[in-house]
């Protein structure tokens, strides 16, 4: 029996095809379902031809299958909107729901920071925060994790090409919902998050300013240390996560200057904001499927 | 060029704009003075804001000396005739910011976002709107797009519901003939409801010039500064374009006299440095760069030892925008590293 734990994709769009393609290299997931509402969307067309099974009915399209094909985690790459209702259906079948959306129902995950915690405790639906705070919170997290924060500041710059228009009609719960896990999971007293949009041609990298206020004198040494070995953590699943500069200490003020430089799987190079999610999520999937493999955690019985 | 008869609403941004200029380290006294000065004096609009919109109060644009609230509260129950206006941008403020601006009871809101981004504005226009609040669409370093791509970002604005759309050379960068192809297009293709606004820079020494041209080809606010007030090289000096305006006839409703006292004994006092077209503000609008982004320029020039020019010449290679003041301390960093300085 294989040690791979099956899995659906819900919404066959960019997120989605990026997804599966890493997915296909996962030697812990296999997916198995790719799950849209409309049957003549390039997105299934695409998942079909890579030997996937399609529903173009939504979740519930894919309802009688889970216990069939034995669907443990199912990733929800649609819109906050319906990502309730799509885990609230696959919860009660016993399915791990990691949420790409906005939605946040479930706690927030930034792998390197708390996926172990969450994963050993077998929560049944993760949040993967927005990109920028997949690209950053780990950096606050790094600093947080030497010395106190009372304030976490990030910059994260995009190019146009990669924001997609959910998030341009919704550009707030970008700033709120990364705001708010800098706090949560970056261990900063208060957290501040600023989003910009750059237009440029070719396409600019994805690029994150991270700053931390710590409350006494920063010790240089210590978190030096720490940022390095954070990158590297990271770096284990998006290898284009680069320390441009920094750290850089002016007072209490800790500054990292991060490049994100995608996979370039179905998103183009520049489009890191999007590689990190995806990665993100499937990491997160890999880790609930290594410690089911290693006995250390027991998934719903079926 | 005939302005005669022509009326054009003027809207100071010292408090805003002039933010930049100040560190956002002005004080509520301050803010009073100039802002009585002003109603005074006969403007009609002022905006009061940290100089990157509500919410900008961070480290990577500075911290204020007071809140966005603490200044709106000294400020808009002074005013005699003058309305407030607060300026807010999608992805640094929110909608709880502009709900907190109108509680202080702002009379408009701008939203302002990069000239090709318009389609992040929707949820806040739209709030706008909806308060019946006046709201204005801000298109900036609007140099950097074609006309009918500065028509179509601001029919997104328009659709969202905003009764003002502004072209704004945040760089300093544009020529008359360049305004007043803009405005024109603006003016011609708009609903004829909808104002059209100009907010120029003087960083090639052209704000009032520019804002001639946009005068003439339709636009009905003129956004500028009392003694220059703002980032780079300042903005339209109101004293100034006033006294132009009177010259040629055009109603602006102003008491000059007045405008140029407070520009002589109110604000250049507060001033930190003089507001003119020194080296670096030439290079924002030489090179097409954001006009607040000189402050910081200077400041990684005197840490990094690279050249407050050369900074901002490669900014401009590379296409950066409004907000992007994180890029200045990464660059200077990058390129003081390629010198073998650090």
């Amino acid at each position: 029996m294989s040690k791979k734990l099956k899995a659906a994709i819900i919404g066959p769009g960019n997120i989605g095809t990026d997804l599966l393609m890493k997915m296909m290299r996962s030697e812990w997931i296999e997916p198995v379902w790719m799950v849209g509402i409309d049957p003549e969307s390039a997105g299934l067309k695409r998942a079909q031809e890579l030997g996937l099974k399609t529903s173009s009915t939504g979740v519930d399209g894919l309802l009688d299958f889970v216990a069939e094909d034995d669907i443990r985690i199912a990733f929800d790459a649609t819109s906050a909107y319906v990502h309730a209702e799509n885990s609230r259906k696959l919860n009660a079948l016993g399915v791990v729901m990691i949420d790409l959306t906005p939605a946040a129902i479930g706690p927030y995950c930034i792998p390197p920071v708390n996926l172990k915690q969450h994963a050993s405790q077998l929560a049944m639906n993760v949040n993967m925060v927005t990109c920028g705070g997949q690209a950053t919170i780990p950096m606050v997290a790094a600093v947080s994790q030497v010395q106190a924060v009372e304030y976490g500041e990030i910059i994260a710059t995009v190019s146009s090409r990669s924001v997609g228009p959910g998030t341009r009609q919704n550009i707030d719960e970008f700033t709120r919902t990364t705001a708010n896990a800098i706090e949560k999971i970056g261990g900063a007293q208060q957290g501040k998050a600023i989003i910009i949009i750059n237009p440029a041609e070719p396409p600019l990298m994805m690029r994150d300013t991270i700053h931390c206020l710590t409350k006494d004198t920063p010790n240089q040494e210590a978190i030096t240390e720490s940022i390095h070995k954070m990158v590297a953590e990271v770096q284990k699943y998006v290898p284009g996560y680069k320390l441009v500069n920094g750290p850089i200490f002016d007072g209490n003020k800790v500054s990292v200057f991060m490049e994100v430089e995608g996979l370039g799987d179905f998103l183009p190079t520049y489009a890191g904001n999007l590689d990190i999610m995806t990665a993100a999520g499937l990491r997160t999937a890999e880790m609930f499927s290594e410690l089911a493999n290693s006995g250390e955690i027991t998934l719903p019985a079926r | 060029m005939d302005l005669s008869g022509k009326t054009v609403k003027l809207h100071d941004m010292s408090l805003r704009d002039g933010m930049h200029a100040k560190r956002h380290q002005i004080s509520l006294e301050q803010m009073i003075a100039v802002s009585t000065g002003l109603d005074d004096a006969g403007i009609p609009l002022i905006e009061v804001t940290h100089g990157d919109g509500l919410g900008g109060s961070s480290v990577n644009y500075g911290f204020p000396a007071f809140t966005d609230e603490e200044y709106l509260n000294a400020v808009v129950p002074k005013m005699k005739n003058a309305k407030i206006s607060a300026l807010l941008l999608p992805g640094i403020g929110t909608v709880d910011h502009l709900k907190m601006a109108r509680d202080c009871g702002v009379h408009s809101i701008r939203v302002a976002t990069h000239c090709t981004e318009a389609d992040v504005s929707e949820q806040h226009i739209g709030l706008a709107a909806k308060m019946e609040l006046d709201t204005v669409g801000f298109l900036m370093m609007a140099h950097m797009a074609s006309p009918d791509k500065i028509l179509e970002q601001a029919r997104l604005m328009e659709s969202y519901g905003a009764n003002c759309i502004y072209c704004t050379d945040s760089a300093g960068f544009m020529l008359p003939d360049e305004v007043t192809e803009k405005i024109a297009m603006l003016r011609a293709e708009l609903n004829p409801a909808t104002e059209v606004g100009f907010h120029g820079h003087h960083n090639m020494g052209m704000a009032v010039a520019n804002s001639l041209a946009a005068i003439e080809a339709g636009a009905a606010r003129i956004d500028g500064s009392v003694a220059g007030l703002g980032a780079g090289a300042g903005n339209t000096p109101l004293e100034v374009l006033v006294a132009v305006l009177e010259r040629m006839n055009a109603n602006h409703g102003i008491d000059l006299y007045k405008i140029m006292d407070v520009a002589e004994d109110i604000v250049n006092p507060l001033m930190d440095q003089p507001i003119r077209v020194d080296r670096d503000a030439l290079t924002l609008g030489y090179a097409g760069v954001y006009s607040s982004f000189l402050l910081f320029a200077k400041r990684a020039e005197a840490k990094y030892h690279i050249q407050a020019r050369d900074i901002l010449v490669e900014l401009g290679k590379r296409g950066t925008v409004g907000g992007q003041e994180d890029m200045i301390e990464d660059l200077a960093l990058t390129m003081a590293k390629e010198k073998g300085l650090i």
